[in-house]
């Protein structure tokens, strides 16, 4: 017997009401959600920690998914590597040559950049340390782009550590569990990295759109950008360090500013997470926001001023260190 | 007393499966395959269950499944909470009001029919992130999307045919 033939076969209008009453109590249920998931407080909200959970389920299956695909490419760069090792040799050759001439000029430009930072007692970033991370399961939708590594807090991992390709930046850490985290990518919607143009030093912001070539958005300057110019991280806000590369200016068919990023040259498959500590953590937020002492009035001053300089006169000489002790008479 | 069997849609099979089915089908074209410098498609599986289960058999189950596949492929695809399960139930939602029109129909209108409600999620996905990211998001991407979406039509019309009696219910 089909269903159609049972007892509420006559009973149409209710069971469509609750239907569509089902269905509009579900997407209450969905804006309300969506209402209450503010993405920037990643770390500490109950969303994030539904998203980390399935960050750790995701990443041995993704390790298993992935597996095949890294064995394929691995046998696939060993047969091309055997059949095209001498062309792959002239071009090697022909970069080392090229590089070389770059490395001494990078060399001579340290040795003149370290002198200008002592002279001008420069505080400079420290290098951050880094780990390598693989890429184990990826997001590409125009509605998300993300990554899930197999590297976690167990190696240091935290949430804002950038991530790097060898090419470039690639996004930075939105969730960490102990053997996993997850990459926002630098092209998802909900992307903002703060980044300069290493020609003129302008400003801009990297707007991720879904696409694989981010907008560069708010640029300060008069015609600060050309084809072509290299885009590095800005380091502002402290979220990324600063002179991270991060991709090539280009105009897109309207006519606004894109990046083709560095990034996306090659398969992002091993990453290097750098354990870069955002500038913020660094600072006390309490003492940057305590009130400000009064200003003195100018009788308070004067005081202050005498106290001072009490306080910093040479000490009086005591009487005895006055007229020192006059030495014995000789005696004949 | 002879027991009656229950008919495939009076299990909870009609529900369960389709929706694991269509998380694993996801979780497959995650992995970070690139071939020739494409990467594999990324279709929205669950749109899939959205029409099925509505052309199936209206039931009180089904947003609430789809509530939950939704908020699944959010968690998956790490995207904000709430974000393809109100898609998704907006085209469940046409596709309840508007069955009487189409159900028992042929292909070709069913084609069309969940083209219309695959354009209605993909609208409702577009609107909620331009309002919450304040980006528009790239539409050359979100049309590649709708297109490997699009092509999951047959897994749909596959799933409707494995009910067989679903299709002439009208109400």
């Amino acid at each position: 017997m089909a269903f159609r033939d049972g007892p509420f076969q006559d009973l149409k209008l209710p069971l469509t009401l609750a239907v569509v009453a089902a269905t509009v109590v579900a997407i209450l249920a969905a804006l309300v959600l969506l209402i209450a998931d503010r993405r920037e407080a990643v770390a500490v909200s109950g969303f994030a920690s539904a998203r980390n959970l399935v960050a750790r389920g995701l990443s041995p299956a993704g390790e298993v998914l992935e597996a095949p695909v890294r064995w394929t490419g691995d046998v696939i760069d060993a047969v091309g590597g055997y059949f095209y090792a001498v062309s792959e040799n002239h071009r090697l050759k022909a970069r080392i040559r090229d590089l070389e001439s770059w490395r001494d000029e990078a060399v001579a430009l340290r040795n003149v950049n370290e002198r200008y930072e002592a002279l001008l007692k420069l505080k400079t970033e420290p290098p951050a340390p880094s780990v390598a991370a693989r890429s184990v399961l990826d997001v590409r939708g125009p509605f998300g782009n993300a990554r899930v590594l197999d590297a976690g807090a167990a190696v240091g991992v935290q949430v804002g550590d950038p991530v790097m390709s060898e090419h470039g930046v690639v996004g930075r850490i939105v969730g960490v569990v102990p053997h996993a985290s997850r990459v926002l990518m630098l092209t998802d919607v909900e992307s903002r990295t703060p980044v300069l143009v290493d020609r003129t030093n302008a400003r801009a912001m990297l707007t991720g759109d879904g696409g694989p070539n981010p907008r560069l958005e708010y640029i300060r300057g008069q015609d600060p950008v050309k084809e072509g110019d290299v885009l590095l991280t800005s380091g502002d806000g402290g979220v990324f360090p600063r002179g991270l590369p991060v991709g090539v200016a280009a105009k897109d068919l309207r006519g606004a500013w894109r990046v083709r990023l560095y990034s996306d040259l090659t398969p992002i498959d091993y990453v290097r997470i750098l354990l870069f500590q955002d500038f913020a953590a660094t600072i006390d937020p309490a003492a940057l926001s305590a009130p400000a002492v009064p200003p003195l009035t100018a009788a308070e001053a004067a005081d202050r001023a005498l106290a001072l300089a009490k306080a910093t006169a040479p000490p009086k000489p005591t009487p005895a260190a006055q007229t020192p002790a006059k030495p014995p008479a000789p005696t004949p | 007393m002879i027991r009656k069997r229950p008919t495939p849609v009076q299990r909870p099979g009609w529900i369960i499966w389709p929706m694991l089915a269509s998380l694993a089908g996801t979780l497959l074209l995650m992995t970070p395959l690139r071939i020739a410098g494409l990467s594999l498609p990324e279709p929205v599986f669950p749109m899939v269950l959205a029409f099925a289960w509505a052309v199936i058999r209206p039931s009180v189950v089904g947003p609430l499944a789809l509530l939950a596949t939704g908020l699944l492929l959010d968690l998956l695809w790490g995207a904000p909470l709430g974000l393809w399960g109100l898609a998704l139930l907006m085209a469940y939602g046409g596709a309840v009001v508007s069955r009487g029109l189409v159900t028992g129909r042929g292909t070709l209108m069913l084609s069309v029919w969940y083209l219309v409600l695959t354009v209605i999620a993909f609208t409702s996905a577009y609107i909620t992130t331009m309002l919450r990211a304040r980006v528009a998001p790239d539409l050359p991407s979100v049309l590649w999307q709708f297109l490997a979406t699009l092509a999951l039509f047959p897994l749909a019309q596959r799933l409707i045919a494995f009910f067989e009696d679903a299709e002439i219910r009208s109400w």
